[in-house]
């Protein structure tokens, strides 16, 4: 059995960032365990530009954004386990993996979850017709085409405009192939702002709002998806149906935090993000196991998800979990999805990160407990796609007389 | 040009149990199987399940085989290790017509002597999810994976020289003097006996030959699978009172060996046996189906859809349940057909194989083979391993220290012998169907680029001719930038 100060699992930017900041905060053996041969996650993947911009202030492609963090983890001499995949946690948190050398023990102060996140599938959106090949994920095709030299396709159909089905219409156009239009159930794109113009408008790719597909045909390779308008209750209108040859579709429904290893051992996990329910240090329910990443929340930018895995880092490092005796919950009000942190142990300057319902203009971001607004802000306009994050000041008195916190949007 | 003892046309449960049966003796067998791999249509996409016999009508073909064939699967499991798990059937009954039903179906199970049969007050099952007022207990139903059991089955014959044909469609039969000659997409064959174990194609097969006096009703059975999350909902299978107008036994839930529930199947007569698709209002259907059986069913545990085809020798307007059809064609001396073998065909396969070899060596005379080969019971996979297993494995082959599909926690080595099969299928779907690497909730997501590269690695595939499960079902369009060596 080896005994670290730090364990961190996954070894993606969020990962990366956290055992570098832990590093820095004093952690003497910090130790990543990631099941590919590679570091950096899903970034070398990513060739696309506009990582790192808010943190550096330069555009970098994924790889590049990676390597940085790649160099900064091995200048502070962290280990690495590659090729290694964690097969459970216990609460007295010892991890067992696994390696082409043996099963691993790892006995750690602190843990920290940064496993990311794994794409919907076809059965989530539940479309039906035939099985054929010629549907995959947007991330497996983009693994196909940037890692591996390998066309999923020439005439494509995508399904969902998350930022991830954003860029793969445009890489797939730069490839030569046919990208026959982007499919969105909901009245706005998913993805953020910039990649519907950038991937999408630049190209004349037809973006389809409103629309999804109902049914897939090909017994062996697709060969058409049929695209339908929605109703307000997300049904398909007869009459609208339009069928389009096609011999690939992608999918980008959304991604999940992977949280096996976290229910395993009884973390509670929030319903809407997916992710973790963490603190203001980011602890999960189980002391001492933190969540960074897109394990805890599935975020839009690199920048913003580093610098919250370097708080995890720099907490797991330290063990913070100082507790006051009351415990307050912050739960999301009108027009939030969700906040994060869930809940608060300690007042003080607190980092909130949250996304709204809707995308709408000039609203007022408010932060109430037991009637009294503690917290404000004017926002000239908010959209699910991009996050909002913002330091608050939450009073000790708050915390004593044990109120909840409500997280709203006002006009 | 060789001739074959015997050829069997379909490498389904039906046709692989022959195979393996006919593996005993010393005889030249070739099977032809259509698909890119055995079990690739209703035998991989049913329930799993081992009958006990109650819905069988007393004295049919079905009732026979089905109860002798259930009474083979424990040693069938031992030879082959694979699990066979007895968890029993409950038949739910909601009001008081249903609980006559109930007693119905036992008489009828006691007449087949299916044994331990009993009729249990509602608050007094074993299952807590499960509310009704009275149920039948089946003790004698139990799971099997269908497509392992039918794979096992078909590599166990090919190991002992029993040809398979992938990808080989029958296209042309003649019956010339004494032997077939057998037209195919790919070659030409000759054989004593022609076994038409061809399942939903069996009446194409018999109209090659002669004027068929039957006619094939296909009928749609779709199936949601749960991620194994929710595999406690329930211990033993659920069934409802069967639908009698349908001739089926209504949407059930079972759980499967591996850990997962299955709901369904529905039914639905279609004209095109090739249509297996799933579709929205079925999927609606057996979601609140399977509510009504277990109230407590999550909306969000569905992680794949699918549908099988049943081979029905009843139109849909006569209805009920016709009886297989088992015999040597009296105009064609030497076909051996096998007739609606719908279910509980998976049940009946290794006792309907055995009758069929008697069937045979009337015709031919069949020695034993002495040099048969017993399968290599399969191996306990790595996720069902404890540590100290899992480690000791690892030692020995450090490729099983590498996961390659991460939710069914299935390692490098698993994937590549699954990859090693004597039938050489070497389609993503063969991969999923023997290691489980693609069956869990992200659906291939982090699976199918590994088991692509280790297709090149190890095999020098061209990445054009890999395929996820049919010929023609490729995966990729080329190389984004082509390489010159």
């Amino acid at each position: 059995m080896t005994t670290v100060d730090v364990a961190i699992i996954g070894a993606g930017p969020a990962g990366l960032a956290a055992a570098v900041s832990a590093k820095q905060n004093g952690a003497k053996n910090v130790i990543i365990l990631d099941r590919n041969s590679w570091l950096g996650g899903i970034l070398p993947q990513c060739i696309h530009d506009g990582f790192g911009v808010i943190e550096t202030g330069t555009s970098m492609t994924g790889p590049e954004y990676a390597n940085m963090y790649i160099q900064m983890a091995e200048k502070h001499k962290i280990t690495l386990l590659s090729e290694t995949m964690v097969l459970s946690l216990d609460k007295n948190l010892t991890i067992t993996a696994v390696n082409k050398k043996g099963l691993q023990k790892i006995k750690a102060r602190s843990i920290i979850l940064s496993m990311g996140c794994r794409e919907r599938t076809r059965w989530f959106a539940m479309i039906p017709g035939d099985r054929p090949s010629g549907i995959y994920t947007a991330g497996v095709a983009q693994a196909f085409i940037n890692l591996y030299n390998i066309m999923p396709g020439k005439n494509i159909i995508i399904l969902g405009s998350g930022d991830v089905g954003l860029i793969m219409a445009r890489r797939l156009k730069f490839e030569g192939a046919n990208v026959l239009g982007v499919v969105e159930i909901l009245p706005f794109p998913s993805g953020l702002p910039r990649n519907v113009v950038q991937c999408l408008d630049d190209y004349d790719i037809p973006l389809y709002l409103n629309h999804t597909i109902t049914y897939i045909q090909g017994r062996e390779r697709l060969e058409s998806v049929t695209i339908a308008q929605i109703d307000k209750n997300r049904n398909p209108l007869p009459g609208t149906e339009k069928k389009i040859k096609c011999d690939t579709l992608l999918l980008s429904l959304g991604l999940i935090p992977e949280n096996e290893l976290a229910t395993n051992i009884g973390i509670k996990i929030d319903n809407i993000t997916g992710g973790p329910v963490v603190n203001q240090f980011l602890e999960t329910s189980i002391p001492g196991v933190y969540a960074c990443g897109n394990c805890l929340q599935v975020y839009d930018l690199v920048d913003e998800l580093s610098s919250d895995a370097k708080r995890a880092g720099k907490n797991a490092a330290q063990k913070n979990n100082l507790k006051t005796k009351k415990i307050i919950k912050i739960n999301p009000g009108k027009g939030v999805r969700y906040v994060i942190p869930q809940v608060l142990t300690t007042p003080g300057k607190i980092h909130f990160s949250l996304r709204v319902e809707k995308p709408e203009e000039s609203k007022k971001l408010i932060i109430k407990s037991d009637g009294k607004e503690i917290f404000s802000k004017k926002l000239a306009w908010v959209n699910p796609a991009n996050m909002i994050s913002f330091d608050a000041e939450i009073p000790a008195e708050l915390l004593e007389k044990g109120h909840d916190v409500e997280v709203r949007l006002d006009d | 040009m060789k001739n074959y003892h015997v050829a069997i046309v379909g490498g389904g449960v039906i046709g692989s149990a022959i195979a393996w049966e006919l593996a005993h003796y010393k005889l030249d067998v070739i099977v032809f199987e259509k698909g890119s791999d055995v079990a690739s249509a209703t035998s991989k996409a049913n329930s799993g399940v081992i009958h006990s016999g109650i819905n069988s009508k007393p004295g049919s073909l079905k009732a026979f085989f089905c109860v002798q064939g259930n009474q083979m699967f424990n040693s069938l499991s031992k030879e082959f290790g694979i699990p066979v798990k007895w968890i029993g059937k409950y038949v739910i009954a909601k009001n008081e017509n249903e609980t006559k039903e109930l007693e119905n179906l036992k008489r009828v199970g006691e007449k087949n002597k299916v044994p331990g049969l009993k009729i249990i007050n509602g608050s007094k099952i074993s299952e807590k999810n499960v509310p009704c007022t009275q149920a039948l207990w089946v003790p004698t139903a139990g799971i099997i994976s269908p497509y392992e059991f039918t794979i096992a089955l078909a590599e166990n014959a090919a190991e002992n020289n029993i040809k398979f044909c992938l990808e080989t469609k029958v296209t042309g039969l003649k019956k010339q003097q004494d032997h077939f000659l057998i037209k195919t997409n790919k070659d030409e064959y000759q054989s004593d006996i022609l076994i038409n174990a061809a399942g939903l194609n069996c009446r194409e097969i018999v109209s090659m030959v002669e004027e068929p006096d039957f006619n094939v009703y296909p009928c749609r059975g779709e199936y949601l699978v749960l991620d194994k999350k929710y595999g406690n909902l329930v211990k033993s299978m659920i069934y409802p009172v069967p639908v009698k107008e349908l001739g089926v036994l209504g949407v059930h839930i079972t759980p499967t060996t591996e850990g997962n529930i299955l709901l369904g199947p529905s039914a639905e007569y279609i004209d095109d046996s090739e249509d297996k698709i799933t579709t929205k209002s079925m999927m609606t259907t057996l979601l609140k189906e399977a509510k009504e059986i277990i109230p407590k069913l999550p909306d969000r545990a569905v992680i794949n859809a699918y549908s099988g085809i049943r081979c029905k020798l009843e139109s849909p307007e006569h209805g009920g349940l016709a009886d297989y059809r088992i015999q040597e064609s009296k105009q064609t001396p030497g076909l051996i057909n096998l007739l609606g073998i719908e279910s509980p065909g998976l049940t009946a396969a290794p006792a309907i194989a055995k009758h069929v070899t008697e069937i045979v060596s009337k015709n031919i005379e069949i020695k034993n083979n002495t040099n048969y080969k017993k399968p290599k019971p399969r191996m306990k996979r790595f996720a069902e391993m404890n540590s100290q297993q899992q480690s000791d494995l690892i030692k020995k082959d450090a490729r099983y220290g590498r996961i390659v599909c991460r939710c069914e926690q299935v390692t490098e080595a698993e994937v590549i012998n699954a990859l090693n099969n004597p039938l050489g299928a070497h389609t993503l779907s063969s991969v999923k169907y023997r290691c489980r690497a693609g069956m869990g909730r992200c659906q291939g997501g982090f699976c199918t680029q590994h088991i692509v590269r280790l297709l090149e690695e190890n095999y020098d595939v061209n990445i054009n001719d890999i395929k996820l499960k049919s010929p023609d079902s490729y995966l990729f369009s080329g190389r984004t930038h082509e390489v010159k060596k």
